[in-house]
């Protein structure tokens, strides 16, 4: 999938509360537990599934953290796979529907 | 002509439940099984119960799911419906025992997780005034925990902890679901002062956990079966709330009866400390 058309969106099936700084998602479908850290959270809270990762890398990370924008848009890629392997996050090249819980 | 229905009404946390069957032989059994935790309180919700020849006790995965207004709850052993808007269900089931609890422990946890509480795999008994709550998987301790404990400790639970939100914090209150220890806890309840974690080990030591760390060693301890969105969101919200309020630490412990006077001292020691909390590492997914 092209980097510059990856599309996320938070899936319908996950809770998500923040605490301490920090965000414990957890699937209902099978109750994994994620805690995400500032970063993370911070792409996860972008996932609205009409903003490419793409932007939301470069407004909400490279914007926000002192990071280097290849290696954030990596991560950010990493991080975006994990999730959606564990139906935490949607990814699409094309852009989603925001699922209503 | 069907005989007559004849009700006891069971009151655990402060829920009372009328348990209703044709049944002597089985009104007997939950009377004496539910001894201690019988209540006079008009009933805030009923269920009838219809003996059948189910399957024996079942290890197979619960089932609790919504259809329509009512809960569904499935086992091999039983098949339950549950109306949360009238709070009246029907059982059937055979008259195990076992199975009884199991249909109770799941209406309690549902109806727990609408108002802000939660059952919890763990021991918990009142010390000076204040409970304190021992979880952990099985092996880890937990009626271990409850056989030390020293003669001025009453004991809530050694399996089954029932919590509900208060004024200033959560309240533990007594079960009669007992685990090896055979034993109903005492019908009382009493202001949460601690949770812990437990594990053996060559000394007894206390040590802090972080937010995401208590959070998540608490929802994997947590009764909840219901297939269920909505629910599960407010069980973690309860979740995080409940860790922002009481102390939750890991007790490693070594099995002889000095653990408790570590336990005894927790409030002191944890007013003392209050202003030395570090704050948490935080985790990548």
């Amino acid at each position: 999938m092209p980097e510059n058309c990856i599309y996320i969106a938070r899936s319908s099936a996950i809770a998500a509360r923040a605490l301490a700084g920090e965000m414990m998602v957890m699937n209902s479908a099978d109750s994994t537990f994620f805690t995400l850290n500032e970063v993370a959270t911070a792409i996860f809270q972008a996932a609205d599934g009409h903003t490419p990762l793409r932007e939301i890398v470069r407004e909400k990370i490279c914007a926000q953290f002192d990071v280097d924008p290849e290696q954030a848009q990596a991560d950010a890629e990493q991080f975006v796979a994990e999730l959606s392997g564990h139906g935490v996050l949607i990814v699409s090249n094309q852009p989603l529907a925001t699922e209503a819980p | 002509m069907a005989a007559p229905l004849k009700v006891a009404c069971v009151e655990i946390g402060r829920v009372p439940i009328a348990l209703s069957t044709c049944d002597d032989r089985f009104l007997d059994l939950l009377r004496q099984r539910y001894d201690g935790f019988l209540s006079s309180s008009p009933p805030e919700f009923e269920l009838e119960f219809d003996l059948a020849d189910t399957g024996p006790v079942s290890d197979d995965d619960v089932r609790v799911r919504r259809e329509g207004d009512e809960w569904l709850l499935e086992r091999g052993d039983f098949c339950a419906r549950w109306n949360p808007r009238t709070g009246q269900g029907r059982v059937r089931q055979n008259a195990n025992p076992y199975s009884l609890d199991s249909v109770l422990r799941i209406l309690h946890s549902l109806i727990l997780a609408e108002r802000g509480g939660f059952l919890l795999h763990a021991a918990s008994a009142i010390c000076d005034g204040r409970a304190y709550l021992f979880s952990g998987v099985s092996g880890a301790g937990k009626t271990t925990m409850t056989r030390l404990a020293p003669a001025d400790i009453t004991l809530l639970t050694d399996e089954i902890s029932y919590l509900r939100p208060s004024a200033d914090g959560y309240a533990a209150y007594g079960t009669p679901f007992a685990g090896e220890l055979a034993r109903a806890g005492e019908n009382c309840a009493a202001p949460v002062s601690a949770l812990f974690f437990l594990e053996q080990g060559p000394e007894n030591r206390v040590d802090e956990l972080t937010s995401a760390e208590a959070v998540r060693r608490l929802m994997r301890n947590i009764l909840f079966f219901a297939e269920d969105h909505g629910l599960m969101e407010k069980l973690l919200a309860t979740a995080c709330d409940f860790v922002a309020r009481v102390p939750i630490r890991r007790l490693t412990f070594y099995p002889d009866s000095r653990v408790w006077e570590l336990v005894r001292n927790f409030d002191r020691d944890f007013e003392r400390n209050l202003d030395r909390n570090s704050p948490g590492v935080p985790e990548h997914a």
